[in-house]
Order: C-alpha cells, then structure tokens, then sequence
C-alpha cells in the first residue's frame, strides 16, 4: 500500500519546526506503525538525510515509550493501542498522515516526534509511591484485599505512563495520570496510611509542572491505551476534597 | 539528570490554590447557580396561571419571610449569594482556562476529538454567551431598559410585551439553549470534580444531567413559545 | 585471572544465614560517604538503588530510556516464582531450588539458586507491601498459577503485566529516593566504559543522548544491572533499546564473562511476518496452561487448522512429555518446535509457525473464563495478526528472549574486577543453562533488594579507597577513548546502515549460535563475524553529529559492541562440546533426540577473560559441585 506522511520535523527546542511531506510506496499492511518509520528513516539515511527522531523501546506497547500524534489523535486511531502495536492494515491504502509530537508546555520537546516527560516522573518523586522499607514487610498474606479492590487497584496500576492522556486533553492536562497512580494506591490497604499526604504532594506537583486543568471531556480515557477510567478522576477529586477538609478540620 | 522535585513535600492539600480547587469552587457555585436557575423556572412557570398569580408571586418574593424580615431583604440575601457565586464561577473559570491555554503554547495541526460533546467543548464561550445574556435579560425585566412597555410591578404584562416581538423570543429561545448545554456538561461535571462517582451514582450521573439541564431549557422556552402562540397574552 | 566463588561453608540451608551474620558492615555514618554507582534501572537496578538509597548511601543511578520506569523488565508478562505454599500442593524453598537446578540443567551453582529459592518469600512481601496488586482470590488472599517446567503452582501474577507492576514497585520505591535527594537519576544517558583503578571499579563514561555530552561519574562501587543481549540476534523479544555494551565494557576492562552461549529461545512468540521486522513478540507461557500446541501429521498440509481433524494433528509436546504435555521447559518446547518445522510440518507463511489451540479449552472452561484468563494475551495476538484465536488457534514460533549467560559473578555478586558487581539478567548466575518461566523477576529483585545491598558493604567495609575525582589520569583517558571512538563512528562515511549490519549479525547467529548448533557452522560464523566487523567499521554510515540527539548513532554504538561480542558467544558453543538446555550442539545428542550433557568434561562454568578483539580469549573454568542435588538426564516424560 501506499501511504502520505507529513512529519512534524524540528532540530530542536529552539530551533523551528515544521511538517515535511514523504512519499512511501510498497508499506506492508502487516507492518508496525513503527516499524513504517523504521522503514522511511532507513531509506532517509540512504538518501544522507537526517532519520526521523522518534522515542520507542519495547514495541509491544507496554514500556509507554513511543508516542505520536496521528491524524489527531495520540497513538493513532486504533482503541486501546500504542502506536507501536498499530498496524498499516488500520489505514486504507493512499491515506495521508500527519504525525506530531505530543504537545504541552510541560513535554518539552527534544528532536522532531520526541519530547521530554519527565514532568511525569517526577509527579511520581513527590510522593507516587507507598513509602516501606526494603526488608521490614509482613507476610504478604497477612492484610486480605478484597479482590474488588485488587482488581480496581490494578485496572489503575495498568498505566504505562506514556503521555497520550496529556497529548489528548484539549487543556494539557495530567488528571488521568495522577488520578490513576492515587487510584492504584489508595485503594489498597497499604496505601492507607500515606493516603492524603500522597494526593497532596502529586497535585502540587502536577500544578507546579505546568499542567492544564480537567474540564471533564474525557479525551484522555479515549486516548489511553490501558483505557483508564475517568472515574479515577473523581476518585481523585474526591481523594484530594478530603484530604484537604481533613487536614484544614 | 533529573531535577529535583519543585514543590517539596508540601503535605498540606491547598484547596483553593490548586486547580483542582477552582474546579471545586466551579462545581458548588455552579450547583448553587442551578439550584437558583430551577427556583426561577418553577416561579416563572406560574406565568401560566395567568396575571394575578403571576404577579402575587413575583410580589411574594419581595415580601418572603414577613414579616420577620423586611420587605426585600430576603431577596437581596439571595442576590448576593448569587452575585458572589457568579462572581467566583466566572473567576475560577477564567483561571482555569488561562492554566489550560498556557499548558499548550504550540497547537496541533489537528487533534480530534473522540470522547468529549458539544456541550463541553462549548462550556467557556457558553458561559461568555449566558453572561451577556443574563444582562440583557436584567436590563429588560429588572431594570426595565429594553423592555418595549416596562411596567414595574406588572410583571406579566413585561413579560408578554418582550416576548411578542419575535427576535426577542428566538434570542431568549437560542439562550435557553446555550444554558441547557452549560448545565449538561456543568452538572456531569459537578457531579465528577466533586467526587461524586461511587456505584450507583456513576450509572446515572449523564442521564441526570441530561435530564435536567433538558427540562430547563424546555421548561423556560416553553414561556416565549406560548407567548408567540397566543397562548399566553 | 582467579575464580573464587566465596561460597560459604556448611549446609547448604544455612550458608546465606551464615554468610549474612559474618560479612562485615559499613556503620552508618560511613555509608553517608559512599557513592554507589548502578547503571540500570530495570528490576534489578531499581530495587538496588532504592535499597542502597534507603540504607544510607548516595546513589547515581543511570538509564538509557528517557524514564526509569521503561526498563524491560517492564515487559515481562507472566509472572515471579515464590516457594510460598499457598497452594499446599507441597511446594518448598527446596523444591523451588531444584526445579530452578533441574530447569538449568545442572549448570548453576547450587549455593546462589538455594539462596535465591529462599529469598523468593521476601520478595513477595515486599512487593504486596509496596502496592503491588497481583491476583487475588475471593477471599482476598494471594492467587497463584503454574508455569512451565514445574509440578506446583507457586506463580504470583497481575494480569498479563506482572513484570510492570513489579517495575513500578521498584520505580517508585527508586522514585521516593529520588525525592529525598538519596539517588541522583540520570535518565537518557548511556554508560559506554568502565573505570578502572588499581584494579577496582571508580567510575563510569556516561553519554547524555540528548546532548551528546560525554562525562565522566565516580564512585566507591559500580553496579551493573543493564539487562541481557539477546539483541544481538537483531530479532528478539527485547526492546530495541537492549544491548551488550555495558558489560561487554566492563568485560574488556577485566570482568570474566560467563557461558556467553546460553540464550534462551522462547518457544511462544508471534511468527515473522516479514523483512520489514523489527522485533518479535511475545506471547506469555501462561498460554501454555490451556493451549495445546500441535502440527499436521501430514506435511505440507494446507488445510485451515479447523479443518484438519483430530487424528491427523500431531500433540507432539504431549506425545514426547506425557507427565508435562505442553509444560515442557523452554528450551525442549523451542527446539521440538523447530524439529517439526524442519520437518516440513511447520504452519503458516513460510512454515514458520506452530498451533497453539485453545479450542478445547474453551470446549471445557468456557470462552468467558478463557477471555478472562487471557484477554489481554489474545488481544494483543489479534492486533498484531489481525486473526481471532478464539475462532482459529494462534500460530506462534520460537524467539530469542533472555539470556542465561553475563558476567561472572560470585557469591556476593562481585564481578571478577574488584568493586564492580553484576545483577539481574547481566550475571550468569542462577538460570545454568536453561530458564524457567517466571524466574527471571525473582532473580533481579532477589540480586536487587535483598543481595546486593547486604554484600555490597562488605566490599566497602575492607577496602581502603583513595579520594579520585574524575580529574583522574585514569578517567580522563577512558573518557578520551570513549570519545574518540564515538567520533570515528559519525566521521564514518561508508555505504552501509547500521541497521542493515545488524540484521546480517543476527541472521548468522540464529542460523549458526541459536536453537541447534553445530561445529562447522559456529566456525564458519565465527569467521565470518570478524569479516562483518572489519566491513562495519570501514563500511558503515551514521551520519547526523555526536553534539545531539542521534539515534543512529546510538544504534551504531551498540552494534560495534555486539560484532565483538558475537564472537565470544560462538566461541563459547563451540568450546562446550555437550548439549545442556539452551545449548543444543547436534553432535551430542540421546537417541529421543534430548541434549545429553557431559557432566564429566563440562561440569564447570566457562568464564573467559579479554584477550582483545580478534584475539581467542582466555578460558577460566569454574567446577560446579552438586553436594546436595545429583545431576541427572533431565527427563519430562
């Protein structure tokens, strides 16, 4: 098949960008997304023209490092698919592509479709973890969690931390990711005791990142490829309201 | 390497400087501005009751809590109330759409939208819309300004002489329309920032939404259609 | 060069209890003037620099991935071992022990797998009290599953992504450090030698991938937990990111390297589709619970599976292994499942390809429970074949996916270069020859949390170390050399892509170092290896500059390791002259076609010593002695 890409192309942090058109003929439809790309920066390298700069790791779409925008929508069309596991059969034959990086103030970009999100990581630094000590754990089976709520637990814990769900809010918002790593340990046992002091810290963090705020859309769930629930977002809310009538009560 | 983390360990949660605290303060004073805008509804539903009854409740109001309080004064409690509720919605509104908008400097060329409905995507330029439209309707049933034979007190007669002329019902018509969509996703979304998903509540919370903020726009419409139908004179 | 395995004395039970209350500690304030340097962030490295932060010492912890948390251990989908009971189905450290030995195929050192069988326990602990949320039953306690090789279900699992949630357990536990100031991360960059100074490890030349800045980091102690090398097949179940150049630095500054030859060819992955590949895909063993895997009897059959009736499939796992059936070990399902294709029985394009069915087990179970048990698993098949296995059974085919051999280590973890210990996937230590499923995420946390933050102080607590800053004689000319090599890649102006000598290295080592091996061709490879390196470096092309962002010249960084590295490992199977798991030369095999070890005359493991590049390299054998266990032909039937 063929297929038409504008690539967001850009040097740098400063220096300016833009989208430049490649032609690729004979893609196969069992091809990866990724590995098209592969295939054009093989042949740019063998026209000595710079390759595209994009971030990938594990291609199978659970190290959450890949990540563009195609056609408007991060990870391309495909639900619950990162945009390594998205195959060419997705697209009909002659279709146009344009491919971004995902956009925020606080993803700087870094070299055409790769951007910096360490924002994300170090949401998690500021208390996204349940604070124990490496040898002082009880008996994994001495607290019974129900497994309602290990199962819950682990639908947040899915999270690959890849980005999409800022790179699909029209308001650049981080609120599905916070909302799914406070979900995951808030609703287990463990994570009790650090709960409000957890929501706090990874909402001012989140706020001192740069992030927009949730205006409820819910493009962010459309985008995750885990397919993280928005109810986490109120779980948050509801975490974060609290947290905060507890400490101020 | 990375940075090391800005805000270090602030473990008190700031409800009010954080984002998440804007939404909140958006949610309660968008309730208390429902709750007002339902109250409003089911007063001016009485228009169908004809002049009298129209007019005694419109006086009724003035009169509310007598006679241990003076005439009024009820009335300007809830006007406040009301005036500092708006005031804090469109503050927190405009905050949190700076935030949004500064959080992306560079746009897409296109970013589709999958999830989200016309309501919320029209919930800021909405909320401008309701704005002007919460003025003219002062200037025409408070105030009297526009109001093509202002009668104060007479308060059906108002009504029916704004709503006869046509443009002024299609205007009120389309505003009814632009407050239902601001109420849809606002209660959705009132209902979400404040928390509110436990089973059952997460089932019903669209249609809830959906179904109040439809019986809003159809209930106040109904008003300028009747007068245009004759109905009401 | 000596190899001294500094096993403790006594019953095997008792050494690491012993060992523990006898190797000398660091006193609190000391470790506060330490600075440990691990490189790495996936189980191994994570859980170790977290561990290390939290006992006190300052930590520079260094990732190529542009996070912590994208690691590879990330991928591993299964599950983690535990000798926990819960099943009371007679499970035991002890059983776990000598599964993991028979697994290995009598080639690990039984005093490390007893101790990693008995700190598997803590390691679930750990993990549960961290958050991680594996299974549960109803009751709200621990559920478990078998894999493949072992009689008992002793598998903790969550969902399809059991190595993920251990990863953000030790991501987080990392990050918490990182919040404290204990550990200083250095995502995106890439270590590219080792320093050495008198003899001990100092330090570490660092590449920032963004800037291109090459540095260099000093500390008291270099941990390496930078994973396994099965890229150098080109196409495996890593990520693309996975390489060889971080040991293999350190190999050539004087760390032994381990039974280089023992990689592990998974026998569940996705098959090929074609040249355009970049990586093959995995699809967990768990599948092999409920899957039954199976050929036409008939060659060249084309029929679609559904039509091909019962008596004419061939069960060939359950024919040959009746007590096991589809749960035969990793290394006897690949090769049985390369025999059949050999045969010409192979299914799909290019006859690449065996069923794995779960017709029956749907019959049985119900497509709920099925989808329950596997959603994800069948999904993700779905989305990469776009076929459904649950209307037609999947095609799956053998992939490179871990590999037993690394450094070589001792007891305490230490690398034959003092100061410098191997953890994870980048030791050979406790898999032998052969690993079995759900092993792997034991062993990196077991190295990571509970091993090497004990041992490592005992290297500290008795060597005297100077005060060296990177102004070093020592630093300064290894990271001169770093950075002239890494200029002679970009000024390299041949024809060919880095990409393109990739793929001819992993070709010639499938073909020649992969499922079977035979001695004319890992001659013939290893010739032709040598050939390939002197065509990369006047031939290759990677363009663009070393000052920034390149990832081309990444690539090509790790490629040049790997053509040298390619070399040792054919060297290695053609020394060992037995078969023994992974390691199937065809001249020694049973009549049933099993690898027939020769206990007698490689009994030992093979740590070779640099000798330069081109240059044979120096065997230094380690004698296995199996006190407890008594090797045996390992039998599935």
């Amino acid at each position: 098949m063929k297929v038409t890409l504008h690539v967001w192309r850009q040097a740098g942090p400063a220096a300016p960008g833009r989208f430049v058109r490649y032609d690729m003929t004979d893609v196969s439809p069992d091809m990866s997304f990724l590995e098209m790309l592969d295939v054009l920066n093989q042949q740019l390298i063998a026209r000595r023209e710079e390759p595209i700069a994009f971030d990938h790791d594990c291609r199978e779409g659970i190290c959450g490092a890949c990540g563009m925008v195609i056609n408007g929508r991060p990870h391309g069309p495909q639900r619950a698919t990162t945009a390594c596991q998205l195959h060419m059969r997705t697209f009909p034959d002659g279709a146009e592509l344009w491919i971004e990086p995902w956009r925020a103030r606080a993803f700087p970009l870094i070299k055409d479709l790769v951007v910096d999100r360490g924002a994300l990581d170090r949401i998690v630094q500021a208390g996204g973890f349940i604070t124990v000590r490496t040898g002082s754990a009880p008996e994994a089976n001495a607290i019974p969690v129900p497994k309602r709520d290990a199962d819950l637990a682990m639908d947040a814990a899915a999270c690959i931390g890849c980005g999409a769900c800022v790179a699909a809010c029209p308001n650049a918002s981080a609120m599905l990711f916070v909302a799914a790593k406070v979900s995951h340990l808030g609703l287990l046992p463990q994570g009790q005791p650090e709960r409000s002091t957890r929501v706090a810290n990874l909402v001012a963090q989140m706020d001192a990142e740069g992030f927009g705020a949730c205006t409820n859309h819910g493009e962010c769930m459309a985008a995750c490829p885990k397919e993280i629930s928005i109810d986490f977002i109120a779980r948050l809310n509801r975490d974060y309201i609290k947290a905060a009538i507890s400490h101020e009560g | 390497m990375t940075p090391p983390v800005a805000a270090h360990a602030p473990a008190t949660p700031r409800l009010v400087r954080s984002l998440i605290g804007k939404k909140v303060i958006m949610a309660i004073t968008g309730v208390i501005l429902l709750l007002f805008v339902i109250a409003h509804l089911l007063g001016n539903l009485k228009v169908f009751q004809g002049a009298e009854h129209f007019n005694a409740y419109a006086e009724g109001l003035r009169t509310l809590g007598a006679p241990f309080f003076p005439r009024g004064s009820l009335l300007w409690v809830a006007r406040v109330v009301l005036l500092v509720a708006v005031g804090a919605h469109i503050w927190a509104a405009i905050v949190v759409t700076r935030a949004s908008w500064g959080a992306r400097p560079v746009g897409y060329h296109a970013l589709e939208a999958v999830e989200t409905t016309y309501a919320a995507r029209t919930m800021r330029w909405g909320g401008v819309i309701i704005v002007l439209y919460v003025i003219y309707h002062l200037l025409d049933f408070t105030f009297g300004r526009v109001n093509p034979s202002f009668v104060p007190g007479d308060v059906y007669h108002n009504v029916i002489a704004s709503f006869r002329a046509w443009p002024v019902s299609a205007g009120y018509g389309v505003a009814m329309v632009v407050v239902g969509l601001h109420v849809y996703h606002g209660l959705w979304s009132a209902f979400q920032t404040l928390g509110l998903n436990r089973p059952p509540t997460v089932r019903w919370r669209r249609g809830v939404a959906g179904m109040v903020a439809g019986l809003i726009t159809a209930g106040y419409i109904a008003i300028p259609v009747a007068v245009l139908a004759g109905v009401l004179r | 060069m000596e190899l001294r395995s500094k096993v403790p004395s006594g019953p095997l039970a008792e050494q690491w209890e012993r060992h523990r209350a006898e190797i000398k500690l660091v006193n609190p304030a000391n470790k506060l003037k330490h600075r440990i340097i691990v490189v790495g962030s996936g189980l191994a490295g994570a859980s170790a620099a977290a561990s290390l932060a939290e006992l006190g010492y300052n930590v520079s912890c260094f990732c190529f991935q542009d996070s912590a948390r994208r690691a590879h251990s990330i991928a591993a989908q299964g599950g983690i071992n535990a000798a926990k009971n819960y099943q009371n189905d007679g499970d035991s450290v002890f059983r776990l022990f000598y599964d993991t030995v028979k697994g290995g195929d009598f080639r690990a050192r039984e005093a490390n797998v007893y101790r990693l069988a008995q700190i598997s326990v803590n390691i679930i602990d750990q993990c549960v009290a961290q958050g991680v949320p594996f299974a549960r039953e109803y009751g709200g306690l621990l559920a478990n599953r078998s894999f493949g090789g072992v009689q008992v279900s002793r598998t903790f699992y969550a969902r399809g992504q059991t190595g993920q949630q251990l990863l953000l357990g030790a991501y987080q536990a990392l990050s918490r450090q990182i919040g404290l100031s204990k550990v200083t991360m250095y995502p995106r960059s890439e270590m590219l030698d080792l320093v050495v100074v008198d003899g001990r490890a100092r330090g570490i030349i660092v590449r920032d991938l963004v800037s291109g800045r090459v540095s260099a980091h000093g500390g008291d102690a270099v941990v390496l937990a930078t994973g396994g090398y099965s890229n150098v097949y080109y196409l495996s179940t890593n990520a693309k990111g996975c390489n060889v150049t971080a040991i293999w630095r350190a190999h050539k500054r004087g760390a032994a390297f381990a039974n280089p030859c023992f990689t592990q060819i998974h026998p569940t992955c996705i098959p090929v589709t074609g040249h355009h590949q970049a990586k093959l895909t995995l699809m967990s063993e768990s599948l092999r619970n409920d899957g039954r895997i199976w050929v036409p009897r008939r060659k060249g059959d084309t029929r679609s599976p559904n039509e091909i009736p019962d008596d004419e499939r061939d069960y060939y796992l359950e024919r040959l292994y009746p007590s096991y059936g589809n749960l035969a070990p990793r290394d006897i399902a690949s090769r049985r499942a390369k025999e059949v294709c050999d045969e010409g029985r192979g299914v799909g394009p290019g006859g690449h390809g065996v069923y794995l069915d779960f017709r029956d087990a749907i019959a049985r179970l119900g497509r709920e429970v099925i989808a329950e048990r596997y959603g994800n698993l069948f999904e993700m098949y779905q989305r990469i074949t776009a076929e459904n296995p649950f209307a037609a059974p999947m095609r799956i085919y053998p992939a490179p996916h871990y590999t037993m051999g690394g450094l070589w280590v001792d007891y305490n973890l230490m690398t034959t270069i003092d100061g410098l210990y191997a953890i994870g996937e980048a030791n050979y230590s406790d898999h032998g020859a052969n690993r079995l499923g759900a092993s792997a995420l034991m062993q990196g946390l077991a190295d990571g949390y509970f091993i090497l933050p004990y041992t490592i102080g005992d290297y500290l607590a008795q060597v005297k170390l100077d005060q060296l800053d990177t102004a070093h004689p020592a630093f300064r000319r290894t990271q001169a050399e770093v950075s002239d090599r890494v200029n002679k890649l970009v000024a390299a102006g041949g024809r060919k892509s880095v990409d393109a000598f990739h793929r001819e290295l992993g070709r010639l080592l499938w073909d020649n170092c992969g499922m079977s091996r035979a001695a004319a061709g890992l001659q013939e490879a290893r010739d032709r290896i040598c050939v390939l390196r002197e065509e990369f470096w006047r031939d290759v092309y990677v363009g663009g500059t070393g000052e920034d962002f390149n990832q081309t010249l990444e690539h090509a960084g790790r490629v040049a390791d790997f053509l040298e590295f390619a070399e040792l490992m054919c060297h290695d199977a053609l020394h060992r002259e037995e078969s023994c798991g992974c390691h199937f030369r065809e001249e020694y095999q049973t009549p049933e076609g099993e690898a027939k070890r020769d206990d007698a005359r490689f009994g030992y493991v093979a740590a070779w010593e640099f000798a330069g590049v081109g240059v044979a390299p120096v065997l230094h054998r380690e004698p296995l002695e199996f006190a407890t266990v008594h090797p045996a032909q390992r039998s599935y039937t």
